[in-house]
């Protein structure tokens, strides 16, 4: 039996809290991130759109692939009212597996923006249980239990929407980097629909997994340029937090 | 009609009197922070060059004697601002925070203010008494303003060197900031800028809203900017108004 004749009980992704959650609009504190790439862009690594496409295919099956996998834990733990216990577990679980400091700050910092804006637009107990554990969770956390608290949406919207949030980031701080050609920019994110989608329903099938058992994928390139970022802060100016 | 209703309290189940009568008013169990439980937000916005950084580094000598603030800077690409400030030495480093703004200083100010709330809330962490925090803009363009969410007063700083014509062009922050500052008015004569065009058309554009010219050359104290940052202060300690 494939996928499509199953539809998941939560039905398509399509309400409005996995919209508005992947939107650039929502006011998360993501626009300030590019996640990786000023740094890419400084090092010459990426100077247009066939750069831009391949940066992107190797941020979104790693930083994105790890993210997805804890939305979607997150996600679930969420639907079935999980105790503190558990999120602190997904917190520390999530730390161990991003091994650059300047990429787990990243990630709390941006995890805080969003669960200020989701304090005031989805209020939920799982909402307020993470919190409990630490006022600034990582951002896949956050995003899977604003999805999970929705009755319409399920581990799996939580991972498409950090998923391709792992593409949008870089990809819109690269037309304000390089002023690059927004349409291009847009269509190298649009190419990784299909992966996008797998992605998330492999992370939907490991969600129900106890924390310490989640996936890890590594993204050690990622994490030596967020490193090389942070020491370039010091020394001298970056337009990006990350 | 006098009822009951039951429920729990960190376990232990007890009863409280319910009033059914509609125009009964209680004290509200979801009482919203006192405005006085925060500090006020202050911003400083306006054009590149205009002078923000100088009235800035002006407020916080005149009235860092006076009042527990700190500073928050939000500057295109640099931390420029921050370092000024700390090196004029007009506030303890740890009183200032400088934020990235992702190339785009009007989306941190009005957009999605989540960096500087971030900013001022890791201040009040380490000074737990800070009665004012000014943020200061990056320098942008005459439709850059501060959310609501962010400045509670918000002053726009423009400059007669960038032409008299400026307050005429209008913009939001021309037209609706709570102060509108003509800074450098000791140049006007030289860049043969007319002062009395450039305050008639800012009265004209702002009605009743008030406009301060200065010059930091002449007064290094910003004295009238100063006073009407004292008086949205004692407004401030005064209301009782809940906000976000």
């Amino acid at each position: 039996m494939t996928e499509r004749q199953q539809p998941p009980p939560s039905g398509p992704a399509s309400s409005l809290a996995v919209l508005a959650l992947a939107d650039a609009r929502l006011p998360g504190g993501g626009h300030a991130h590019s996640g990786g790439l000023e740094e890419a862009v400084h090092r010459g690594t990426v100077t247009g759109p066939h750069e831009l496409r391949e940066f992107l295919r190797g941020r979104l099956h790693g930083a994105g692939r790890q993210a997805a996998v804890f939305a979607a834990a997150a996600a679930h733990a969420a639907a079935r009212g999980a105790p503190r216990s558990h999120w602190s577990e997904l917190d520390t679980e999530y730390d161990a597996r991003v091994p650059s400091p300047a990429q787990r700050a990243a990630s709390r910092s941006q995890g805080r923006g969003t669960a200020r804006a989701g304090r005031t637009a989805w209020p939920s107990p799982a909402l307020r249980e993470l919190l409990s554990v630490t006022d600034s969770p990582h951002h896949p956390l956050v995003v899977g239990v604003l999805v999970g608290a929705s009755s319409l949406a399920g581990p799996k919207d939580a991972a498409a929407v950090v998923a391709y949030l792992a593409l949008s980031g870089p990809a819109s701080a690269a037309v304000r980097l390089l002023g690059l050609d927004p349409f291009a920019a847009n269509a190298a994110v649009a190419a990784f629909e299909t992966d996008t989608e797998r992605l998330a329903r492999a992370a939907a099938r490991t969600a129900a997994l106890p924390a310490a058992e989640l996936p890890s994928t590594g993204a050690p390139a990622l994490d030596l340029l967020a490193q090389a970022h942070r020491k370039h802060h010091e020394e001298e100016v970056r337009l990006f937090a990350s | 009609m006098p009822a009951e209703h039951a429920h729990e309290h960190a376990g232990a189940t007890h009863r409280h009197p319910v009033d059914f009568d509609p125009t009964a008013a209680g004290p509200d169990p979801f009482s919203a922070e006192r405005r006085a439980d925060r500090p006020l937000r202050i911003g400083i916005g306006g054009p590149v060059g205009s002078g923000k950084t100088a009235l800035t580094a002006a407020l916080c000598r005149t009235l860092g004697a006076e009042t527990e603030l700190a500073v928050v800077t939000n500057d295109i690409y640099t931390t420029e601002d921050a370092d000024f400030l700390r090196r004029a030495a007009v506030l303890d480093t740890s009183r200032i925070e400088a934020v990235q703004t992702g190339a785009c200083p009007h989306t941190a100010i009005r957009d999605d203010i989540t960096a500087n709330l971030d900013a001022v809330e890791r201040l009040q962490r380490v000074h737990p008494g800070l009665e004012l925090v000014l943020v200061e803009s990056g320098g942008d363009n005459l439709t850059a303003v501060f959310s609501r969410g962010l400045a509670d007063a918000q002053i726009f700083v423009v400059d007669v060197a960038g032409g008299d014509k400026v307050p005429r062009k209008g913009g939001p922050g021309v037209t609706t900031a709570d102060l509108l500052v003509i800074n450098k008015v000791d140049l006007a004569e030289r860049v043969g800028a007319d002062m009395s065009v450039m305050c008639a058309d800012a009265h004209r554009m702002r009605g009743d809203l008030p406009v301060i010219t200065q010059s930091l050359t002449d007064d290094p104290s910003a004295g009238d900017t100063a006073n009407w940052v004292r008086q949205r202060l004692a407004e401030w300690s005064r209301s009782t108004e809940p906000v976000v």
